[in-house]
Protein backbone atom coordinates (compact mmCIF):
# COMPACT_ATOMS: atom_id res chain seq x y z
CA UNK A 1 0.00 0.00 0.00
CA UNK A 2 1.38 3.41 -0.79
CA UNK A 3 -0.47 6.57 0.15
CA UNK A 4 -4.12 7.36 -0.43
CA UNK A 5 -4.25 6.46 -4.08
CA UNK A 6 -2.37 3.29 -4.74
CA UNK A 7 -2.07 -0.33 -3.75
CA UNK A 8 1.31 -1.92 -4.31
CA UNK A 9 1.67 -5.69 -4.60
CA UNK A 10 5.20 -7.02 -4.36
CA UNK A 11 6.37 -10.45 -5.43
CA UNK A 12 9.71 -12.20 -4.90
CA UNK A 13 12.65 -9.83 -5.45
CA UNK A 14 13.91 -11.38 -8.65
CA UNK A 15 13.99 -10.78 -12.38
CA UNK A 16 12.71 -13.79 -14.30
CA UNK A 17 10.38 -14.55 -17.16
CA UNK A 18 8.48 -16.99 -14.99
CA UNK A 19 7.71 -14.25 -12.48
CA UNK A 20 6.82 -11.85 -15.32
CA UNK A 21 4.26 -14.35 -16.64
CA UNK A 22 2.74 -14.69 -13.18
CA UNK A 23 2.59 -10.92 -12.69
CA UNK A 24 1.03 -10.35 -16.11
CA UNK A 25 -1.57 -13.00 -15.30
CA UNK A 26 -2.63 -11.18 -12.12
CA UNK A 27 -2.38 -7.81 -13.86
CA UNK A 28 -4.96 -9.00 -16.34
CA UNK A 29 -7.34 -10.33 -13.70
CA UNK A 30 -7.05 -7.08 -11.70
CA UNK A 31 -7.68 -5.03 -14.86
CA UNK A 32 -10.74 -7.12 -15.61
CA UNK A 33 -12.03 -6.76 -12.04
CA UNK A 34 -11.66 -2.97 -12.22
CA UNK A 35 -13.01 -2.60 -15.73
CA UNK A 36 -15.74 -0.18 -14.62
CA UNK A 37 -13.60 1.77 -12.16
CA UNK A 38 -10.98 4.38 -12.92
CA UNK A 39 -7.73 2.63 -12.07
CA UNK A 40 -4.44 2.11 -13.81
CA UNK A 41 -2.52 -1.10 -13.34
CA UNK A 42 1.18 -1.16 -14.12
CA UNK A 43 3.78 -3.84 -13.58
CA UNK A 44 7.53 -3.81 -13.09
CA UNK A 45 9.92 -6.76 -12.64
CA UNK A 46 8.41 -7.89 -9.35
CA UNK A 47 5.55 -5.48 -8.55
CA UNK A 48 2.04 -4.59 -9.54
CA UNK A 49 0.74 -1.10 -8.81
CA UNK A 50 -2.96 -0.32 -8.82
CA UNK A 51 -3.35 3.46 -9.05
CA UNK A 52 -6.74 5.02 -8.33
CA UNK A 53 -7.68 8.26 -10.06
CA UNK A 54 -9.19 9.66 -6.86
CA UNK A 55 -8.50 8.93 -3.21
CA UNK A 56 -9.48 5.41 -2.17
CA UNK A 57 -12.69 5.47 -0.14
CA UNK A 58 -12.42 2.20 1.70
CA UNK A 59 -8.92 0.84 1.53
CA UNK A 60 -9.83 -2.38 3.36
CA UNK A 61 -12.39 -3.28 0.69
CA UNK A 62 -9.86 -2.72 -2.06
CA UNK A 63 -7.12 -4.69 -0.34
CA UNK A 64 -9.53 -7.56 0.32
CA UNK A 65 -10.68 -7.63 -3.29
CA UNK A 66 -7.13 -7.62 -4.60
CA UNK A 67 -6.08 -10.24 -2.06
CA UNK A 68 -8.83 -12.46 -3.36
CA UNK A 69 -7.79 -12.04 -6.96
CA UNK A 70 -4.24 -12.90 -5.98
CA UNK A 71 -5.27 -16.03 -4.14
CA UNK A 72 -6.69 -17.60 -7.28
CA UNK A 73 -4.11 -19.98 -8.74
CA UNK A 74 -2.28 -18.50 -11.67
CA UNK A 75 -2.73 -20.77 -14.60
CA UNK A 76 -0.32 -19.10 -16.93
CA UNK A 77 -1.08 -20.35 -20.33
CA UNK A 78 1.65 -19.74 -22.85
CA UNK A 79 0.38 -16.51 -24.29
CA UNK A 80 1.56 -15.72 -27.77
CA UNK A 81 3.70 -12.65 -27.70
CA UNK A 82 4.91 -10.59 -30.62
CA UNK A 83 8.54 -10.47 -31.66
CA UNK A 84 9.64 -7.07 -32.96
CA UNK A 85 12.73 -6.81 -35.15
CA UNK A 86 14.41 -3.50 -34.37
CA UNK A 87 17.08 -2.00 -36.66
CA UNK A 88 20.14 -0.55 -34.91
CA UNK A 89 23.05 1.29 -36.53
CA UNK A 90 26.25 0.46 -34.65
CA UNK A 91 28.30 3.06 -36.55
CA UNK A 92 30.95 4.86 -34.46
CA UNK A 93 29.05 8.09 -35.10
CA UNK A 94 26.34 6.75 -32.76
CA UNK A 95 28.23 4.10 -30.79
CA UNK A 96 30.12 6.54 -28.61
CA UNK A 97 31.16 3.87 -26.10
CA UNK A 98 31.54 0.92 -28.51
CA UNK A 99 35.33 0.98 -28.49
CA UNK A 100 35.44 1.43 -24.72
CA UNK A 101 33.13 -1.54 -24.30
CA UNK A 102 35.16 -3.70 -26.68
CA UNK A 103 38.40 -2.88 -24.85
CA UNK A 104 36.77 -3.57 -21.47
CA UNK A 105 35.56 -6.92 -22.69
CA UNK A 106 38.80 -7.65 -24.57
CA UNK A 107 36.98 -8.41 -27.78
CA UNK A 108 36.39 -6.77 -31.13
CA UNK A 109 33.67 -4.21 -31.84
CA UNK A 110 32.17 -6.74 -34.26
CA UNK A 111 31.89 -9.26 -31.45
CA UNK A 112 30.05 -6.73 -29.26
CA UNK A 113 27.56 -6.22 -32.09
CA UNK A 114 27.10 -9.99 -32.56
CA UNK A 115 26.53 -10.46 -28.81
CA UNK A 116 24.02 -7.62 -28.75
CA UNK A 117 22.02 -8.73 -31.82
CA UNK A 118 21.91 -12.45 -30.98
CA UNK A 119 19.45 -12.71 -28.04
CA UNK A 120 15.68 -12.47 -28.12
CA UNK A 121 15.01 -9.89 -25.40
CA UNK A 122 11.92 -9.88 -23.20
CA UNK A 123 10.03 -6.62 -22.60
CA UNK A 124 9.38 -6.57 -18.84
CA UNK A 125 7.65 -3.21 -18.73
CA UNK A 126 7.72 0.36 -20.01
CA UNK A 127 8.86 3.04 -17.58
CA UNK A 128 11.30 5.87 -16.87
CA UNK A 129 10.36 7.81 -20.02
CA UNK A 130 7.39 7.47 -22.40
CA UNK A 131 8.20 4.44 -24.56
CA UNK A 132 11.32 3.30 -22.67
CA UNK A 133 11.39 -0.52 -22.76
CA UNK A 134 12.94 -2.42 -19.87
CA UNK A 135 14.55 -5.38 -21.65
CA UNK A 136 15.83 -8.56 -20.06
CA UNK A 137 18.18 -11.09 -21.63
CA UNK A 138 21.41 -9.18 -22.22
CA UNK A 139 24.40 -11.51 -22.79
CA UNK A 140 26.42 -11.76 -19.56
CA UNK A 141 29.59 -10.80 -21.40
CA UNK A 142 28.10 -7.38 -22.18
CA UNK A 143 27.14 -6.49 -18.60
CA UNK A 144 28.88 -3.15 -17.96
CA UNK A 145 28.60 -0.60 -15.20
CA UNK A 146 27.08 2.79 -15.97
CA UNK A 147 29.29 5.76 -16.83
CA UNK A 148 30.74 7.48 -13.79
CA UNK A 149 29.65 10.85 -15.14
CA UNK A 150 26.26 10.60 -16.82
CA UNK A 151 25.96 12.47 -20.13
CA UNK A 152 23.91 15.65 -19.98
CA UNK A 153 22.32 14.66 -23.26
CA UNK A 154 21.88 11.24 -24.81
CA UNK A 155 20.39 11.39 -28.33
CA UNK A 156 16.92 10.14 -29.17
CA UNK A 157 17.15 6.56 -30.39
CA UNK A 158 20.44 5.89 -28.57
CA UNK A 159 20.93 2.21 -27.72
CA UNK A 160 22.70 1.70 -24.43
CA UNK A 161 23.87 -0.80 -21.87
CA UNK A 162 23.67 -0.26 -18.09
CA UNK A 163 24.63 -3.15 -15.79
CA UNK A 164 22.55 -6.16 -16.91
CA UNK A 165 20.08 -4.07 -18.91
CA UNK A 166 19.95 -2.79 -22.45
CA UNK A 167 17.50 -0.31 -23.91
CA UNK A 168 16.73 2.50 -26.29
CA UNK A 169 16.23 6.15 -25.31
CA UNK A 170 12.84 7.09 -26.87
CA UNK A 171 13.73 10.79 -26.65
CA UNK A 172 16.88 12.71 -25.84
CA UNK A 173 17.50 12.91 -22.12
CA UNK A 174 20.35 12.90 -19.61
CA UNK A 175 21.64 9.37 -19.20
CA UNK A 176 24.39 7.23 -17.71
CA UNK A 177 24.33 4.16 -19.90
CA UNK A 178 27.15 3.10 -22.24
CA UNK A 179 25.97 4.07 -25.73
CA UNK A 180 26.66 1.53 -28.49
CA UNK A 181 24.35 2.52 -31.35
CA UNK A 182 21.17 4.24 -32.46
CA UNK A 183 17.82 3.02 -33.73
CA UNK A 184 15.93 5.13 -36.29
CA UNK A 185 12.61 3.69 -35.13
CA UNK A 186 10.09 5.67 -33.05
CA UNK A 187 8.91 3.79 -29.99
CA UNK A 188 6.40 6.34 -28.86
CA UNK A 189 4.01 8.38 -30.96
CA UNK A 190 1.51 10.56 -29.15
CA UNK A 191 -0.61 10.75 -32.30
CA UNK A 192 -1.40 7.07 -32.58
CA UNK A 193 -3.48 4.86 -30.33
CA UNK A 194 -1.95 3.14 -28.44
CA UNK A 195 1.06 5.48 -28.41
CA UNK A 196 3.43 2.54 -28.01
CA UNK A 197 2.75 -0.70 -29.87
CA UNK A 198 5.10 -2.85 -27.79
CA UNK A 199 3.74 -4.24 -24.51
CA UNK A 200 5.07 -5.93 -21.40
CA UNK A 201 5.64 -9.58 -22.29
CA UNK A 202 6.54 -8.94 -25.94
CA UNK A 203 9.94 -9.82 -27.45
CA UNK A 204 12.56 -7.72 -29.17
CA UNK A 205 15.49 -8.68 -31.40
CA UNK A 206 17.99 -6.19 -32.80
CA UNK A 207 19.56 -6.32 -36.26
CA UNK A 208 22.54 -4.32 -37.45
CA UNK A 209 22.07 -1.77 -40.25
CA UNK A 210 24.52 0.42 -42.15
CA UNK A 211 24.80 4.17 -41.76
CA UNK A 212 23.20 4.53 -45.20
CA UNK A 213 20.27 2.27 -44.33
CA UNK A 214 19.77 4.29 -41.12
CA UNK A 215 19.13 7.44 -43.18
CA UNK A 216 16.87 5.54 -45.57
CA UNK A 217 14.74 4.21 -42.71
CA UNK A 218 14.53 7.72 -41.24
CA UNK A 219 13.20 8.94 -44.59
CA UNK A 220 10.78 6.02 -44.84
CA UNK A 221 9.49 6.79 -41.34
CA UNK A 222 9.00 10.46 -42.23
CA UNK A 223 7.01 9.55 -45.33
CA UNK A 224 5.04 6.90 -43.45
CA UNK A 225 6.49 3.98 -45.43
CA UNK A 226 8.35 2.10 -42.72
CA UNK A 227 6.88 -0.78 -40.77
CA UNK A 228 8.70 -2.52 -37.93
CA UNK A 229 9.03 -6.21 -38.87
CA UNK A 230 7.03 -8.29 -36.41
CA UNK A 231 5.95 -11.89 -36.06
CA UNK A 232 4.18 -14.12 -33.58
CA UNK A 233 6.55 -15.62 -31.08
CA UNK A 234 6.10 -18.86 -29.25
CA UNK A 235 8.57 -19.45 -26.47
CA UNK B 1 -16.15 32.79 -29.40
CA UNK B 2 -12.50 31.83 -29.70
CA UNK B 3 -10.21 34.35 -28.06
CA UNK B 4 -6.56 34.69 -27.16
CA UNK B 5 -4.14 35.92 -24.54
CA UNK B 6 -0.82 37.19 -25.79
CA UNK B 7 2.30 36.46 -23.76
CA UNK B 8 4.18 39.79 -23.48
CA UNK B 9 6.74 38.38 -21.03
CA UNK B 10 6.96 34.69 -20.11
CA UNK B 11 8.08 35.08 -16.46
CA UNK B 12 10.08 32.29 -14.85
CA UNK B 13 8.12 29.16 -15.68
CA UNK B 14 4.45 28.74 -16.49
CA UNK B 15 2.57 25.78 -17.92
CA UNK B 16 -1.00 24.87 -18.79
CA UNK B 17 -2.27 22.14 -16.47
CA UNK B 18 -5.48 20.25 -15.84
CA UNK B 19 -5.85 17.53 -13.21
CA UNK B 20 -3.65 15.07 -15.05
CA UNK B 21 -3.20 12.51 -17.79
CA UNK B 22 -4.70 9.16 -16.94
CA UNK B 23 -4.56 5.88 -18.80
CA UNK B 24 -0.98 6.03 -20.08
CA UNK B 25 1.16 5.06 -17.09
CA UNK B 26 1.75 1.68 -18.71
CA UNK B 27 3.49 3.42 -21.61
CA UNK B 28 5.76 5.31 -19.23
CA UNK B 29 3.83 8.58 -19.53
CA UNK B 30 3.85 10.73 -16.35
CA UNK B 31 0.52 11.66 -14.70
CA UNK B 32 1.26 15.44 -14.75
CA UNK B 33 -1.47 17.90 -13.67
CA UNK B 34 -1.44 20.90 -11.34
CA UNK B 35 1.13 20.67 -8.53
CA UNK B 36 -1.26 22.26 -6.01
CA UNK B 37 -4.59 20.71 -6.91
CA UNK B 38 -6.39 22.58 -4.12
CA UNK B 39 -5.53 26.00 -5.55
CA UNK B 40 -6.26 24.85 -9.11
CA UNK B 41 -9.67 23.47 -8.16
CA UNK B 42 -10.65 26.48 -6.01
CA UNK B 43 -10.05 28.89 -8.91
CA UNK B 44 -12.30 26.87 -11.17
CA UNK B 45 -14.89 26.52 -8.45
CA UNK B 46 -15.09 30.30 -7.90
CA UNK B 47 -15.61 30.79 -11.64
CA UNK B 48 -18.20 28.02 -11.75
CA UNK B 49 -15.99 26.06 -14.16
CA UNK B 50 -15.83 22.26 -14.04
CA UNK B 51 -12.94 21.57 -11.59
CA UNK B 52 -10.81 19.75 -14.14
CA UNK B 53 -10.59 22.43 -16.85
CA UNK B 54 -7.13 23.72 -17.71
CA UNK B 55 -5.51 26.52 -15.70
CA UNK B 56 -2.17 28.30 -15.99
CA UNK B 57 0.34 27.24 -13.33
CA UNK B 58 2.69 30.14 -12.58
CA UNK B 59 5.97 29.56 -10.73
CA UNK B 60 7.46 32.25 -8.45
CA UNK B 61 7.83 35.02 -11.04
CA UNK B 62 4.71 35.65 -13.03
CA UNK B 63 4.33 36.46 -16.72
CA UNK B 64 2.89 39.57 -18.35
CA UNK B 65 -0.23 38.73 -20.33
CA UNK B 66 -2.52 40.76 -22.54
CA UNK B 67 -6.12 39.68 -23.08
CA UNK B 68 -7.58 40.00 -26.59
CA UNK B 69 -11.18 39.64 -25.44
CA UNK B 70 -13.36 40.15 -22.37
CA UNK B 71 -13.57 37.38 -19.79
CA UNK B 72 -13.42 36.68 -16.05
CA UNK B 73 -10.38 35.41 -14.18
CA UNK B 74 -9.40 34.24 -10.70
CA UNK B 75 -5.90 33.89 -9.29
CA UNK B 76 -5.34 31.34 -6.50
CA UNK B 77 -2.43 29.70 -4.65
CA UNK B 78 0.75 31.71 -4.12
CA UNK B 79 0.50 35.48 -3.71
CA UNK B 80 2.69 36.85 -6.49
CA UNK B 81 1.32 40.43 -6.26
CA UNK B 82 -0.96 40.33 -9.30
CA UNK B 83 -1.88 43.58 -11.05
CA UNK B 84 -4.41 44.34 -13.75
CA UNK B 85 -3.42 47.41 -15.77
CA UNK B 86 -0.91 48.18 -12.99
CA UNK B 87 -3.59 48.22 -10.30
CA UNK B 88 -3.06 45.72 -7.53
CA UNK B 89 -5.70 42.97 -7.29
CA UNK B 90 -6.24 40.15 -4.81
CA UNK B 91 -6.22 36.38 -4.98
CA UNK B 92 -9.33 34.21 -4.72
CA UNK B 93 -11.80 36.70 -6.17
CA UNK B 94 -13.27 37.25 -9.61
CA UNK B 95 -11.81 39.97 -11.80
CA UNK B 96 -13.61 41.12 -14.91
CA UNK B 97 -11.27 41.58 -17.83
CA UNK B 98 -11.81 43.80 -20.85
CA UNK B 99 -10.17 43.32 -24.20
CA UNK B 100 -6.69 44.87 -24.08
CA UNK B 101 -6.24 44.51 -20.29
CA UNK B 102 -2.80 43.53 -19.08
CA UNK B 103 -2.24 41.09 -16.21
CA UNK B 104 1.20 41.24 -14.62
CA UNK B 105 2.83 40.04 -11.41
CA UNK B 106 5.26 41.58 -8.95
CA UNK B 107 6.98 40.50 -5.79
CA UNK B 108 6.38 37.04 -4.38
CA UNK B 109 4.66 37.46 -1.00
CA UNK B 110 3.75 33.87 -0.13
CA UNK B 111 3.84 30.39 -1.65
CA UNK B 112 5.57 29.27 -4.82
CA UNK B 113 2.92 28.51 -7.44
CA UNK B 114 -0.07 30.64 -8.40
CA UNK B 115 -2.93 29.49 -10.63
CA UNK B 116 -4.73 31.58 -13.20
CA UNK B 117 -8.21 30.27 -13.92
CA UNK B 118 -10.25 31.69 -16.73
CA UNK B 119 -13.94 31.47 -17.44
CA UNK B 120 -14.50 28.22 -19.36
CA UNK B 121 -10.86 27.11 -18.92
CA UNK B 122 -7.86 27.42 -21.23
CA UNK B 123 -8.51 25.83 -24.61
CA UNK B 124 -5.07 24.58 -25.61
CA UNK B 125 -4.93 21.37 -27.62
CA UNK B 126 -5.31 18.03 -25.89
CA UNK B 127 -2.86 15.16 -26.23
CA UNK B 128 -3.44 11.71 -24.74
CA UNK B 129 -6.66 12.89 -23.11
CA UNK B 130 -5.13 15.81 -21.22
CA UNK B 131 -4.15 19.43 -21.79
CA UNK B 132 -1.29 19.29 -19.26
CA UNK B 133 1.93 20.42 -20.91
CA UNK B 134 4.71 17.85 -20.97
CA UNK B 135 7.67 17.82 -23.33
CA UNK B 136 7.22 15.31 -26.14
CA UNK B 137 3.55 14.75 -25.34
CA UNK B 138 1.96 18.15 -25.96
CA UNK B 139 2.80 20.57 -28.74
CA UNK B 140 4.16 23.11 -26.25
CA UNK B 141 5.94 22.50 -23.00
CA UNK B 142 6.88 26.00 -21.91
CA UNK B 143 5.58 29.49 -22.32
CA UNK B 144 7.55 31.85 -24.51
CA UNK B 145 7.27 35.51 -25.43
CA UNK B 146 4.82 36.13 -28.27
CA UNK B 147 2.98 32.87 -27.79
CA UNK B 148 -0.77 33.04 -27.50
CA UNK B 149 -3.00 31.08 -25.15
CA UNK B 150 -6.50 30.21 -26.33
CA UNK B 151 -9.66 30.61 -24.30
CA UNK B 152 -13.36 30.80 -24.95
CA UNK B 153 -14.73 34.31 -24.51
CA UNK B 154 -18.11 34.26 -22.80
CA UNK B 155 -20.56 37.06 -22.19
CA UNK B 156 -19.25 38.82 -19.10
CA UNK B 157 -22.58 39.25 -17.40
CA UNK B 158 -25.07 36.63 -16.38
CA UNK B 159 -22.61 34.04 -15.07
CA UNK B 160 -23.69 32.49 -11.84
CA UNK B 161 -20.42 32.25 -9.95
CA UNK B 162 -19.53 31.10 -6.47
CA UNK B 163 -18.13 34.43 -5.41
CA UNK B 164 -18.37 33.57 -1.73
CA UNK B 165 -16.33 30.37 -1.57
CA UNK B 166 -14.47 30.29 1.72
CA UNK B 167 -10.77 29.89 1.04
CA UNK B 168 -8.29 28.47 3.50
CA UNK B 169 -4.87 29.91 2.72
CA UNK B 170 -3.18 28.71 5.93
CA UNK B 171 -1.69 25.74 4.08
CA UNK B 172 0.64 28.11 2.23
CA UNK B 173 2.66 28.50 5.44
CA UNK B 174 2.03 25.02 6.88
CA UNK B 175 5.24 23.20 7.88
CA UNK B 176 3.80 19.83 8.72
CA UNK B 177 3.90 17.29 5.90
CA UNK B 178 1.72 14.22 6.42
CA UNK B 179 3.37 11.07 5.16
CA UNK B 180 2.62 7.37 5.14
CA UNK B 181 5.32 4.69 5.37
CA UNK B 182 6.67 3.76 1.93
CA UNK B 183 7.39 0.20 0.81
CA UNK B 184 11.02 0.34 2.05
CA UNK B 185 10.44 2.41 5.21
CA UNK B 186 10.51 -0.69 7.41
CA UNK B 187 14.08 -1.51 6.38
CA UNK B 188 15.49 1.73 7.85
CA UNK B 189 17.38 1.55 11.17
CA UNK B 190 15.60 3.01 14.21
CA UNK B 191 18.18 5.80 14.33
CA UNK B 192 17.28 6.96 10.82
CA UNK B 193 13.55 6.66 11.52
CA UNK B 194 14.01 8.92 14.56
CA UNK B 195 16.03 11.41 12.52
CA UNK B 196 13.33 11.53 9.86
CA UNK B 197 10.73 12.27 12.52
CA UNK B 198 12.73 14.91 14.41
CA UNK B 199 14.67 16.79 11.71
CA UNK B 200 13.43 20.07 10.36
CA UNK B 201 14.17 19.73 6.64
CA UNK B 202 14.76 22.63 4.21
CA UNK B 203 13.60 22.75 0.62
CA UNK B 204 16.53 22.74 -1.84
CA UNK B 205 16.92 24.80 -5.02
CA UNK B 206 16.28 21.63 -7.03
CA UNK B 207 12.53 22.23 -7.12
CA UNK B 208 10.55 21.56 -10.26
CA UNK B 209 7.52 19.70 -11.55
CA UNK B 210 9.40 16.40 -11.55
CA UNK B 211 10.82 16.49 -8.05
CA UNK B 212 11.59 18.60 -4.99
CA UNK B 213 14.82 17.83 -3.19
CA UNK B 214 15.55 18.51 0.48
CA UNK B 215 18.87 19.96 1.71
CA UNK B 216 19.51 17.84 4.80
CA UNK B 217 20.71 14.29 4.25
CA UNK B 218 20.31 11.19 6.38
CA UNK B 219 22.48 8.13 6.34
CA UNK B 220 21.26 5.49 3.95
CA UNK B 221 21.75 1.86 4.95
CA UNK B 222 19.34 0.56 2.32
CA UNK B 223 20.28 -1.34 -0.82
CA UNK B 224 18.92 -0.12 -4.13
CA UNK B 225 15.71 -1.93 -5.07
CA UNK B 226 14.88 -3.76 -8.26
CA UNK B 227 13.36 -0.98 -10.40
CA UNK B 228 9.77 -0.63 -9.18
CA UNK B 229 6.73 1.68 -9.48
CA UNK B 230 6.83 5.24 -8.13
CA UNK B 231 4.01 7.80 -8.10
CA UNK B 232 3.72 11.52 -7.34
CA UNK B 233 4.35 12.00 -3.62
CA UNK B 234 6.80 9.11 -3.28
CA UNK B 235 9.95 10.11 -1.34
CA UNK B 236 13.09 8.37 -2.54
CA UNK B 237 16.26 8.05 -0.48
CA UNK B 238 19.35 8.21 -2.73
CA UNK B 239 22.64 6.40 -2.01
CA UNK B 240 24.17 9.71 -0.88
CA UNK B 241 21.33 10.19 1.63
CA UNK B 242 19.34 12.84 -0.22
CA UNK B 243 15.57 12.88 0.09
CA UNK B 244 13.79 13.40 -3.23
CA UNK B 245 10.05 14.09 -3.21
CA UNK B 246 8.67 13.00 -6.56
CA UNK B 247 6.12 15.43 -7.96
CA UNK B 248 3.44 15.44 -10.68
CA UNK B 249 5.74 15.05 -13.73
CA UNK B 250 7.82 12.29 -12.14
CA UNK B 251 8.96 9.20 -14.00
CA UNK B 252 6.80 6.10 -13.56
CA UNK B 253 9.45 3.75 -12.18
CA UNK B 254 12.60 4.09 -10.10
CA UNK B 255 15.35 2.17 -8.36
CA UNK B 256 15.89 4.12 -5.12
CA UNK B 257 14.25 2.95 -1.88
CA UNK B 258 10.80 4.52 -1.35
CA UNK B 259 10.65 5.53 2.30
CA UNK B 260 7.58 7.79 2.49
CA UNK B 261 4.44 8.60 0.55
CA UNK B 262 2.92 12.07 0.91
CA UNK B 263 -0.79 12.56 1.50
CA UNK B 264 -2.62 14.49 -1.22
CA UNK B 265 -2.86 17.53 1.06
CA UNK B 266 0.87 17.33 1.78
CA UNK B 267 1.46 17.40 -2.00
CA UNK B 268 -0.34 20.75 -2.15
CA UNK B 269 1.62 22.10 0.83
CA UNK B 270 5.04 21.08 -0.55
CA UNK B 271 4.13 22.52 -3.96
CA UNK B 272 4.01 25.96 -2.34
CA UNK B 273 7.52 25.79 -0.81
CA UNK B 274 10.57 27.66 -2.11
CA UNK B 275 14.31 27.44 -1.44
CA UNK B 276 15.02 27.38 2.31
CA UNK B 277 11.43 26.83 3.48
CA UNK B 278 11.20 24.40 6.40
CA UNK B 279 9.15 21.24 6.66
CA UNK B 280 8.62 18.54 9.29
CA UNK B 281 7.39 15.04 8.49
CA UNK B 282 4.39 13.78 10.40
CA UNK B 283 4.24 10.02 9.95
CA UNK B 284 0.79 8.49 9.95
CA UNK B 285 1.53 4.86 10.74
CA UNK B 286 -2.05 4.00 11.67
CA UNK B 287 -2.61 3.92 7.96
CA UNK B 288 -2.71 0.47 6.46
CA UNK B 289 0.72 -1.12 6.84
CA UNK B 290 2.89 -1.95 3.88
CA UNK B 291 3.25 -5.66 3.46
CA UNK B 292 -0.22 -6.47 4.81
CA UNK B 293 -1.06 -8.34 1.64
Amino acid sequence: MIGERAVLVEFEPEISEKLLEKILFYKKSIEEYYIKVNVEVINTYNSLLIYYISNIENIYNEVLAIEQLLSTPNITKKVNSILFHIPVCYDFEFGLDLEYLASQKECSVEEVIVLHTRPVYTVYFIGFLPGFLYLGGLDKKLHTSRKEQPRMKVEKGAVGIGENQTGIYPKSSPGGWQIIGNSPVDFFDRNIQPPCEIFAGDKVKFYSISRKRFDEIKDEINSGNFQIKKENYEG
Amino acid sequence: MKAEIEVLQPGLFSTIQDLGRYGFLKYGVPLSGSMDTYAAKIGNLILNNPVNVAVLEITQMGPKLQFRAATKIVITGADLSPEINKISVGNNSIHSINSGDILSFGKRKSGCRAYLSISGGFQSSESLKSKSWYEGITEFSKMTKGKSLAFESASVSGLDTHAKVKINSDYLSEKEIQVFPGPEYGYLYEKEKKLLASTQFSVDKKNNRMAIQLQETIQNNLDPIITGPVIPGTIQLTPSGNLIILMRDCQTTGGYPRIFQLSEIAMNIISQKVLGDKIIFKLDSNFIKPGCL
